[in-house]
């Protein structure tokens, strides 16, 4: 199965009946899934005439309850950003695919993970998270799209599935027995009082500051509880590792064909692979820095991820960036290069 | 024997519209209506961004604050996530409607959306201190044409109605007005039917509501009203422009 | 005869109802102020209302309420 459709048939299994979506290279399959698998199951499957009416058509359903999602690459999920925020002010679960491209601009059309800021700090204006999950393979767009659907649902805001083209493009394996949470209530959704309660109000505006900082508050309540207890990641070879790479996505998987080809030539890499990107997977990496001198941070970006990794260790150990853009992805050996120099100026060190 | 009194789809919260702004007239219909239909427990408002942004504290039906100019696609959302269920209206001004929210507008009608929108033109951003809006008249002075709308320099207002009504889509576009007893009295048959065809299924209804804003058109109440017989209307003519099942009937 | 009740603390003093009122039988109150400041409406000559409730269908705030 296709990347881009394992997402849409594991959004179909988690009970999302309503998507919207708008043509863009390198997710449009998804949109097309929707089109075809929608109506066949009583869902509904529309195509908006833009990013921003997609968006907006989802805080609609998302408003009564319901699950809901919408999916775009880079420039779409830019115009999405003032109705992400919006999202987050009324505190509505939803579920946004951004299939990345290079950019900035109008970009390519080839895969890239330049929007790795966009998605873990500013999606829109104000302060704001959303529960960024990135895949780094079929089997897990399709899984991390359960997961979202659930964390979305379970803390009341916006789950991110940051992949990029390769992900969307690529054709592997998927088991889709998938198991999925039951949907908490929504005492708050807007379905119509049935004249047998008071109004709900969906609503993000709060002329009041006392008011609007009292909701603040409140949402990074919850966004402490996240960190604490919703951080996903992997570690590939990292009790020994003297080198650790950072890569998440296609960078990942690059990185381990590196790694394996390294610790043939005798040099000890690990890596941490972080699969939530929000909340950040700061564990693993200070745990890391006790033993290791020197961290790499593989991305398809001009280096993002790498701010991350920096803060994650308290800057106790230099982070180097391997890096391809535009489209461009960085092969096995580029990233072998990068390791074996690494390990030649720590060589020199001790 | 009450003859008259507030709806019960209004809620109790004093309205912060301007003296004499005809918004709390308009809110007062749509309500009489959603009471007069027995509809407010199926009833889901969403408000737009503009003088009516505190719609969702007006109405004891669930209420939706939306993104300026995004109503109608909040709307659809809502309306198809349980489409037999509930009434989905959206409330909006010139502004969100015909100026940002044109896109939305004009394709929630393509598609015939089953919603209804009340469509409030007064001609002016009202909520920001009185800007020029899409449906400003030509030379008329506000805070962005202090010199008069120059149509050379910026363009000619917009005919919603008249624009709409040239789409397959929408099933009833009707441009009414507040300014006296009796207009208010064909304004509310309007929003009536409007309702109505979404209770029956019939699709994308507008109604286009001429009304006033003394605060930002810096005049009294009474001359605003008057403002609208002697500007308004000859720019912006009453009546019914798509009716389709009035059509069909005809047939 | 027709009963008008007055909410006042809701009047904003705009006058509409007075100019709708076909009796001329409203004003706004010369002397008393509510709540907001301003001078709300009241009906003069309660006998002489039929109870058409033109002042309260042109009231933009639900000011008053019309009994017969």
């Amino acid at each position: 199965m296709k990347g881009n459709e394992a997402i849409a048939e594991a959004a179909i299994i988690a009970g999302c009946r309503h998507y919207f979506g708008y043509p863009i290279t390198p997710q449009t399959e998804i949109a097309a899934y929707m089109a075809k698998r929608m109506p066949k199951i009583g869902g509904t499957f529309l195509q908006a005439e833009s990013e921003i009416a997609a968006i907006n058509m989802v805080y609609g359903v998302a408003s009564t309850g319901l699950r809901v999602m919408t999916s775009s690459s880079s420039p779409g999920i830019s115009l999405k950003g003032e109705g992400l925020s919006y999202l987050a002010g009324a505190d509505l679960p939803a579920l946004v695919v951004n299939v990345q491209r290079g950019g900035p601009g109008l970009g390519g059309i080839q895969p890239s993970q330049s929007d790795y800021f966009q998605a873990t700090r500013s999606g829109g204006h104000g302060d704001f998270r959303m529960i960024v999950l990135a895949p780094s393979s079929v089997q897990e767009m399709a899984e991390l799209t359960v997961k979202g659907f659930e964390l979305a649902d379970q803390y009341r805001m916006t789950a991110m599935i940051l992949a990029d083209g390769t992900m969307g493009q690529m054709m592997e394996p998927v088991a889709l027995d998938l198991d999925v949470k039951p949907m908490p209530e929504k005492q708050w959704a807007t379905t119509g009082t049935k004249m047998n309660r008071p109004h709900n109000i969906v609503n993000s505006l709060f002329l009041d500051p006392a008011a609007l900082e009292q909701t603040n508050f409140e949402r990074f309540e919850r966004y402490k509880f996240i960190e604490e207890n919703e951080t996903m990641y992997e570690e590939y070879l990292t009790d020994d590792a003297e080198i650790v790479i950072a890569a998440f996505g296609i960078a990942a998987r690059v990185s381990k064909n590196a790694i394996d080809e390294a610790r043939k030539q005798g040099i000890k890499v690990g890596m941490i692979r972080p699969i939530t990107l929000w909340p950040f997977p700061v564990a693993p990496f200070r745990k890391a820095a006790d033993k290791a001198k020197a961290f790499i941070s593989v991305e398809l970006s001009m280096g993002q991820m790498i701010e991350d990794v920096r803060l994650a260790i308290d800057c106790k150990a230099p982070v180097t960036l391997c890096n391809r853009v535009g489209g461009m992805i960085p092969s096995p050996e580029q990233v072998l290069e990068s390791i074996r120099q690494t390990a030649a100026s720590l060589g020199g060190a001790n | 024997m009450v003859v008259f009194d507030k709806p019960h789809a209004l809620t109790d919260a004093p309205l912060h519209y301007c003296p004499g702004c005809t918004h709390g007239i308009v809110h007062r219909l749509v309500a009489e209506v959603i009471d007069e239909l027995g509809i407010e427990g199926q009833t889901i408002g969403v408000a737009p961004v503009g003088c009516s942004v505190m719609a969702y504290n007006y109405f004891n039906c669930d209420m939706i604050e939306a993104a300026h100019g995004r109503a109608p696609a909040v709307a659809t959302g809502v309306k198809r996530a349980n489409p037999k269920e509930n009434i989905v209206f959206t409330y909006q001004g010139d502004g969100d409607l015909a100026s940002i929210g044109m896109a939305e507008t004009v394709h929630a009608a393509a598609r015939n959306e089953n919603i209804t929108i009340i469509f409030i033109n007064n001609a002016i951003y009202g909520m920001t201190g009185g800007q020029m809006a899409p449906t400003s008249l030509p030379g008329q002075v506000t805070q962005t044409s202090p010199y008069g709308r120059d149509v050379n320099h910026c363009g000619y207002p917009i005919r919603v109605c008249e624009l709409l009504s040239e789409l397959e889509g929408p099933e009833y576009l009707a441009r009414v007005t507040v300014n006296s007893v009796k207009n208010i009295k064909a304004a509310k048959a309007a929003i009536k039917k409007a309702f109505q065809n979404q209770i029956d299924g019939k699709g994308f209804s507008l109604v286009e509501v001429l009304s006033s804003c003394p605060t930002n058109w810096g005049m009294t109440p009474q001359k605003a009203l008057k403002w609208i017989d002697e500007a308004m209307i000859p720019y912006y003519p009453l009546g019914v422009y798509k009716d389709r099942s009035a059509k069909e009937e005809a047939k | 005869m027709a009963k008008l009740t007055f909410k006042t603390d809701l009047c904003k003093g705009c006058g509409l109802c007075v100019d709708a009122c076909p009796k001329h039988l409203l004003r706004l109150s010369p002397d008393a102020i509510n709540k907001k400041g301003h001078h709300p409406a009241e009906l003069t000559d309660e006998a002489a209302c039929v109870g058409c409730a033109f002042c309260a269908t042109m009231c933009p705030d639900c000011v008053i309420k019309v009994e017969r």
